[in-house]
C-alpha cells in the first residue's frame, strides 16, 4: 500500500529542529516507510537531519510518501500533524 | 600585543537574555578538553571492529543523553529543554548519518573519530549553504552530538565539572545538557558566542535566574578562565578585565539591581514631588544605549548623564564621527526622555589605543584627562562635538564638559563647539536650537570660581564622585584611605550648598549626577539643598522618588540646617541616618542598612 500526499507548510517558523523531531516521532510510530520530498530531493522520514537539510520554510510544498501495511493510518497522522501546524503558530 | 593589553577593559555588546548582574571570574567552558586521536587503521581486519567501536559509542551516548533528560526538570514552559535532548538522541539514531560514518570507516580505513568528524563536516557544507539563519545553526546540534560520541570514543569519563569557587561560564553554546553536568550551583553567569533570546543558555539561565548575555560572537576567543568579567544581563553587556572605577559601579549597580522590589517600581512612573509640591527633576546615569529602556522603566525623566567614554575603550581604533552619532542617535529625542546630557570624554589619554605618545602617568587622577585632554587633542574633540551637534535637532541636548578647573577651559570648549556649530551650519547641517551647555562641578577650584563659571553655561552638574576625593584627598581606590570618603562631610555639604546657591543666584540650573544622588538616605538633604536636578543610576530611582514624595521640602530644609551646624562628618551621619530611620522606618532598617 502507497500513500502520497502534498502539503503546504503553513507555521510561521516552517520545518525547524523540534518540527523535524515531531516529523520523525510520528514515522517511528508506523511500520511503513516514510519519505518526504520537496523540489525533487527525497529524504528518509526517520533521518532529522534529512529533514532539515530539505530546507522548508513557511510556504513550501512537502510531499509525504508512506509505504507499507499501515501506510494509510501513517498518512492520516501526518496530515493531522501538518494541518495542525506542528501544534504551533 | 604587551602586557597592558592582556588586562584592558572592555566590552563586548550582546543580547540580554536573562536579567541580572553579576560580577567574577570567567571560566571557559570545554566541552571535550581531550585531543582527539585520528589515524588511519593499520589494517583491515579492524574496520569491523571500528564499526562496532561506533556503535558502541552511539549507544553509550544515547543511553547517557536519555539519562541527562530524566535529570532535566520541566522549565520555561513550551520551549523546555529537554526537546533538544530529543534532537541530539534522535541525530544519534540518524541511519543516513550513522551509514555515511560506517562507510567513511570501511572506504577510507580511518578510526571512528576520524570517520565521524567526516560525516559531520559534509553536514556542515550542506548546512552552511542554507540561507536560513536558524537552520545553518543547527549544525550545532550536530556538532554537539559529534562531541558526545568522541568523547565516548576516547573513552573519558564526563565527570561533573570541578570549578571550585562560582564562576561566570565563557562557552561558544550550550546544550542543556551540558548545563546539566555543571555543578549549577557554582555557575554566577552566562556569556556565550551565539544565541539568541531562545537559544538554549537563554531558556536554561531564565530558569535558572541567572544573568546570560548571548550572540556575544567571539567572546571564547577574547576572555581566558580566570579573567575579570562582569554580566549585565539587563543591559546585554559583558565587560572583561573592569577597571577599579567600573567594577564599583557595576557592584553598585548590581546592590541596587538585588533590592530593586517590585512595589517599589510602582514609584517609578511617578512624579518627583514632595509633599508640599515641590518637584525635582530624575535623571538618569548610563553608559550603553541599552540601559536606555530600563532607564525608562525605573522612571528617569531624562538622561542626566550620559558616559561617552565606552565608545572610546570598548574599541582597537578611535571612534568615528559615526560611531558617535549612531549612538548619540539612540539618546537623544527618546520617547519618554524630556533631555539628554551628553558629557563629553572623561579619561585619560592612556585609554586610547595605540597611541604611545600619551604614556602612563604617576597620578592620572590629577593628570592629563577629560577636557584637558580634549583641549589638547582638538582634532578627537571636534569628532565628538560634530557628533553631538548633528544629533541636535533631534531633541533637547545638554552638553557638559568635565573637569573644568577654572574660566579658561571652559571658555576654551566653548569657543571650539561654537567653531564646530558654525561649520556644520556653513554646510547646511540643521542644529538644534536650545542646545544648553554646562560644566562638571567636581574639581575644588569649579567650586570657588562658581560665579564666574555660571556666566559662562547654562547648568551645572555637581560630580560628587570626583568633588569628594579631591577635596578630601583622598583616593577612593586605595582601600587604606576609603574610610575618608564622606559624601556628608561638612565641607562637601558646603561645597554643595556654595554651587547651588551661587548657581540659582545667577539664573542657572544645577544638577547632580554622582553616586551620592541616588542614595536614598542622602534625599532629604538633597531636597533640603534644592537641587533642580538629581541624576542617578536607574535602578536608584523609584526608592529615591519614594522618599521624596513621602517628605515636605520644609522639613528636608530644617534637617539641612540643623545638620550643616554639625561640625565632624561623623556628628552628620549619625544625625542623618537616625532622622531618616525615623521619618522612613521601613526603608532604613536599624542595623545600618
Amino acid at each position: 500500500m502507497v500513500e502520497k500526499k502534498t502539503f503546504e507548510i503553513t507555521n510561521q517558523l516552517g520545518v525547524h529542529a523540534r518540527v523535524a523531531a515531531k516529523l520523525v516521532e510520528t514515522a517511528n510510530r508506523f511500520q511503513a516507510e516514510v519519505f518526504l520530498e520537496k523540489d525533487g530531493v527525497e529524504v528518509d522520514g526517520r533521518s532529522i537531519l534529512g529533514i532539515l537539510t530539505l530546507v522548508c520554510p513557511r510556504g513550501s510544498r512537502l510531499t509525504v510518501r508512506t509505504e507499507g501495511v499501515d501506510a494509510g493510518e501513517a498518512m492520516a497522522a501526518f496530515s493531522r500533524l501538518i494541518e495542525d501546524k506542528f501544534g504551533e503558530k | 600585543m604587551g602586557p597592558d593589553d592582556l588586562t584592558k577593559t572592555f566590552v563586548r555588546k550582546g543580547i540580554g537574555v536573562s536579567p541580572g548582574i553579576v560580577i567574577g571570574k570567567a571560566y571557559l567552558f570545554d566541552r571535550l578538553d581531550t585531543q582527539v586521536p585520528f589515524y588511519k587503521l593499520s589494517d583491515p581486519g579492524l574496520i569491523d571492529e571500528e564499526i562496532q567501536r561506533f556503535r558502541r559509542a552511539l549507544g553509550e551516548s544515547e543511553r547517557q543523553l536519555l539519562e541527562l533528560k530524566g535529570k532535566l526538570s520541566d522549565v520555561d514552559g513550551g520551549m523546555d529543554p529537554q526537546y533538544i535532548i530529543d534532537v541530539h538522541v534522535m541525530i544519534l539514531r540518524d541511519q543516513k548519518f550513522i551509514d555515511r560514518t560506517i562507510q567513511n570507516i570501511r572506504e577510507m580505513s580511518v578510526n571512528a573519530e576520524w570517520a565521524v568528524r567526516i560525516t559531520v563536516e559534509k553536514y556542515r557544507e550542506l548546512f552552511d549553504r542554507m540561507d536560513d539563519d536558524y537552520l545553518r545553526g543547527r549544525i550545532s546540534d550536530i556538532q554537539y552530538a559529534e562531541q558526545r560520541i568522541v568523547a565516548n570514543l576516547v573513552g573519558k569519563k564526563r565527570a561533573a565539572l570541578d570549578m571550585g569557587e562560582k564562576v561566570v561560564m565563557i562557552a561558544a553554546d550550550l546544550s542543556p545538557a551540558d548545563t546539566a553536568q555543571m555543578k549549577i550551583d557554582r555557575v554566577l553567569g552566562f556569556a556565550t558566542d551565539i544565541g539568541g533570546k531562545t537559544s538554549h543558555t537563554a531558556i536554561v539561565a531564565r530558569s535558572l535566574a541567572i544573568p546570560a548575555v548571548v550572540g556575544l560572537e567571539n567572546i571564547t576567543r577574547s576572555v581566558r578562565t580566570n579573567d575579570d568579567i562582569i554580566v549585565d544581563g539587563t543591559a546585554g553587556v559583558v565587560i572583561v578585565h573592569p577597571d577599579p572605577e567600573v567594577r564599583r559601579r557595576y557592584e553598585d549597580k548590581k546592590r541596587l539591581y538585588e533590592e530593586a522590589e517590585d512595589d517599589l517600581l510602582d514609584y517609578a512612573r511617578l512624579p518627583a514631588v514632595t509633599k508640599d509640591n515641590y518637584s525635582v527633576e530624575i535623571g538618569g546615569n548610563i553608559e550603553f544605549i541599552e540601559e536606555i529602556p530600563s532607564a525608562i522603566a525605573h522612571g528617569a525623566d531624562g538622561i542626566g548623564l550620559y558616559r561617552t567614554e565606552f565608545l572610546y575603550i570598548n574599541r582597537e581604533e578611535l571612534p568615528s564621527e559615526e560611531d558617535h552619532l549612531v549612538n548619540y542617535r539612540s539618546v537623544v529625542g527618546v520617547k519618554g526622555l524630556a533631555w539628554a546630557t551628553i558629557r563629553t570624554f572623561d579619561l585619560g589619554g592612556d585609554k586610547f589605543f595605540k597611541d604611545q605618545k600619551h604614556c602612563r602617568e604617576l597620578n592620572p587622577q590629577l593628570g592629563l584627562r577629560a577636557i584637558r585632554f580634549c583641549l589638547k587633542e582638538v582634532d578627537l574633540f571636534k569628532i565628538q562635538l560634530r557628533a553631538i551637534l548633528r544629533v541636535s535637532a533631534k531633541g533637547k541636548i545638554r552638553v557638559m564638559f568635565p573637569m573644568i578647573s577654572g574660566i579658561e577651559e571652559i571658555r576654551e570648549a566653548k569657543r571650539i563647539f561654537a567653531e564646530v556649530r558654525d561649520e556644520l551650519l556653513a554646510k547646511g547641517e540643521s542644529i538644534g536650537k536650545d542646545i544648553e551647555i554646562g560644566v562638571m562641578i567636581e574639581v575644588p577650584s569649579a567650586v570657588i570660581v562658581a560665579e564666574e563659571l555660571a556666566k559662562e553655561v547654562d547648568f551645572f552638574s555637581i560630580g560628587t564622585n570626583d568633588l569628594i576625593q579631591y577635596v578630601l584627598a583622598i583616593d577612593r581606590i586605595n582601600e587604606r584611605v576609603t574610610y575618608l570618603y564622606e559624601p556628608l562631610h561638612p565641607a562637601v555639604l558646603r561645597l554643595i550648598k556654595h554651587v547651588v546657591e551661587v548657581g540659582h543666584r545667577s539664573g542657572i540650573r544645577v544638577a547632580m549626577c554622582g553616586e551620592m544622588a541616588g542614595e536614598p538616605a542622602y534625599t532629604m538633604i538633597l531636597l533640603g539643598l534644592e537641587l533642580d536636578e538629581l541624576s542617578m543610576n536607574p535602578l536608584a530611582i523609584p526608592r529615591v522618588k519614594k522618599i521624596i514624595r513621602g517628605s515636605t521640602l520644609k522639613e528636608s530644609k530644617a534637617l539641612l540646617n540643623k545638620v550643616m551646624t554639625l561640625a565632624s562628618a561623623q556628628e552628620i551621619r549619625t544625625y542623618v541616618e537616625a532622622a531618616m530611620q525615623k521619618r522612613f522606618p521601613e526603608e532604613f532598617q536599624a542595623n545600618g542598612q
